[in-house]
């Protein structure tokens, strides 16, 4: 089950099957850049995305192309922001801490309605926290980084080969939106390798009649965020928020699993989410009837779709490697009508499937009548789950 | 079908390379495969590891709360791995550097002087590469020849120079976890 419109272009039909290879994440998604015709790449190394970084700094000069390992963060966002200026396909990528260097640009972009992609391979913060996999930066993707009044489609995979997929429709909403798109992934998709069919897109060329191509032969143009006129920047903000609106309306993407009969619905995404696929598999051998909704634009948030989906359930359960994050969102997609439950580990400890499991038992004995047998009654539990109760 | 090995050792001993390798000659049978390692400070010299999972299905979760082979190459990764172990899975010990006896009795261990026999195969390094070929003749997780063609994909061309010394590696493996007596 999908939600997705078709909007994006499917992939060109190969003439014979191509084998699977075996691709580290950071790798697959530098070469799926590369492969969708990005022009530019600037980063700065940082745990656990710097085989983006190794991969694009042997493979784009190969390809007479520009990569520039800047003198830090702020250099390689700006870097990327004079690129994206003058129309070429450009791509950076950092961790979190790196991220929160990037977020001026990053609004500066927005501001200045550039296409960039910007891949943000989570580890465990506040701070220069820990190298281990987390995805305690969603606020910060899809309500944060630089400041003003804007926001950038944000895209999570879940497996390597939706990675690959996922940079190359970023490159595709980038241009056709003028905006920057991030993906966020996390240190397990960047750093597990997995088969992939080593099949690429690449976006069709825009023509962008907005860039500094040299005026020689035809009026000068600007690209900037500066507009010092209340009256000019107001409707430049208005402009802005009638695109995001157009984004939020046919851009929604998410995928269900098993979810025609489920009685807990799992609102996961990313690794969460391949952590909860194995946990659905456990719970169901047990008699424990949970499904997967698993969001695939973290913004636009699918509210519409889950909350559909939610009716008739008896708990939604949220998994996250954070505190609660995306859960702040759930909440307002179901807008008080439901009991959810949430379990999240965070610091680079990633969630078992015998936690989610534990979860979920938790939420279903939660939500019936007292004398409901329980059908997970007979399973020995470990150390009781994180789980609260909201 | 699924089956979840943690590789656990030093850094150096080359132990998400044997991952790798497994994952490979996965890759190889058509079977759907994930190698996810620990990362970071790991690799510049101290406790490694790397969950190999391979599965007749698509994978879930990449990380697991038990696994079915463990392959201890040091005595930190055999005190950190061995109480994950499922009942009945199967642990192979570097015995030339473990000393110590495994504390559980419900489970097949398979000690192999890992790194006595890299040094007879010809190079000191093929430790992880020795253990594997025990963890594959004694589970067969993956075809022995899966593995050798995998050998030949991974370092055929980088590295052509050190192919007999792996693959003679592999067949102590292999013919060790044959030989010796389950414990």
């Amino acid at each position: 089950m999908t939600g997705s419109p078709e909007l994006l272009a499917a992939p060109t039909p190969l003439a014979q099957p191509i084998h699977p290879v075996l691709m580290k994440g950071n790798e697959a998604m530098a070469e799926a850049a590369i492969q969708a015709g990005c022009d530019a790449y600037f980063g700065y190394p940082i745990t656990p995305q710097a085989e983006i970084l190794e991969w694009m700094a042997r493979r784009m000069p190969e390809l007479g192309r520009t990569f520039v390992q800047a003198e830090s963060e702020l250099g390689a966002i700006n870097m990327a922001l004079g690129a994206a200026s003058t129309g070429a396909r450009v791509l950076v990528s950092s961790s979190g801490p790196g991220i929160s260097l990037m977020a001026e640009a990053m609004s500066y972009m927005a501001g200045s309605e550039l296409p960039m992609v910007l891949i943000n391979v989570m580890r465990g913060g506040p701070g220069l926290g820990s190298i281990g996999p987390a995805q305690s930066d969603y606020f910060q993707a899809t309500k944060g980084h630089g400041h003003g009044d804007y926001r950038v489609p944000v895209l999570a995979p879940a497996s390597i080969a939706e990675a690959m997929a996922l940079v190359a429709d970023a490159f595709e909403l980038a241009e056709r939106y003028r905006t920057p798109v991030m993906i966020l992934a996390d240190g397990v998709i960047g750093q597990m390798m997995e088969p992939v069919d080593p099949t690429y897109r690449t976006p069709p060329r825009r023509s962008a009649d907005w860039a500094l191509t040299g005026a020689d032969d035809r009026p000068p143009r600007a690209v900037r965020s500066l507009q010092l006129q209340p009256e000019a920047l107001e409707a430049h903000g208005r402009r802005l928020q009638a695109k995001f609106a157009t984004i939020a309306e046919c851009e929604v993407r998410w995928a269900g699993e098993q979810l025609e009969d489920a009685e807990i619905v799992i609102v996961a995404y990313g690794t969460s989410a391949r952590v909860a696929r194995t946990a659905i598999e456990r719970a169901r051998e047990d008699g424990l009837r949970v499904g997967l909704f698993r969001p695939i634009t973290l913004w636009p948030f699918p509210s519409a779709a889950l909350s559909a989906v939610a009716a008739d359930r008896r708990a939604i359960l949220v998994v996250e490697m954070s505190s609660g994050q995306m859960l702040e969102d759930v909440r307002l997609a179901i807008d008080g009508g439901f009991p959810i439950f949430f379990h999240g580990r965070t610091g680079g400890m990633v969630p078992t499937p015998g936690d989610v499991v534990e979860a979920a038992r938790q939420a279903w004995a939660a939500t019936g009548p007292d004398d409901e047998p329980d059908p997970l009654s007979l399973i020995e539990l470990g150390e009781r789950s994180s789980v609260v109760t909201r | 079908m699924q089956h979840a090995t943690i590789f656990g050792g030093f850094g150096g001993q080359g132990l998400l390379f044997a991952g790798h390798l497994l994952a490979q000659a996965a890759v190889l049978e058509g079977r759907d495969v994930s190698w996810m390692p620990s990362y970071g400070p790991e690799m510049r010299g101290g406790t490694a590891s790397c969950t190999v999972i391979v599965a007749d299905h698509p994978i879930g979760s990449p990380i697991v709360d038990a696994a079915d082979s463990v392959v201890a190459l040091n005595p930190p990764s055999l005190a950190k791995f061995e109480p994950i172990l499922v009942p009945g899975g199967l642990l192979v010990l570097n015995a030339s550097l473990i000393e110590a006896q495994p504390q559980r009795t419900d489970r097949d261990v398979l000690a192999l002087p890992c790194t006595a026999l890299a040094r007879i195969s010809g190079d000191d390094r093929m430790v992880s590469v020795v253990a594997l070929g025990g963890l594959v003749g004694r589970t067969g997780i993956v075809g022995a020849d899966a593995v050798r063609r995998a050998l030949s994909d991974l370092i055929g061309v980088k590295r052509p120079d050190l192919i007999a010394a792996d693959l003679a590696a592999l067949e102590h493996g292999l013919e060790q976890a044959g030989v010796l007596q389950r414990v």
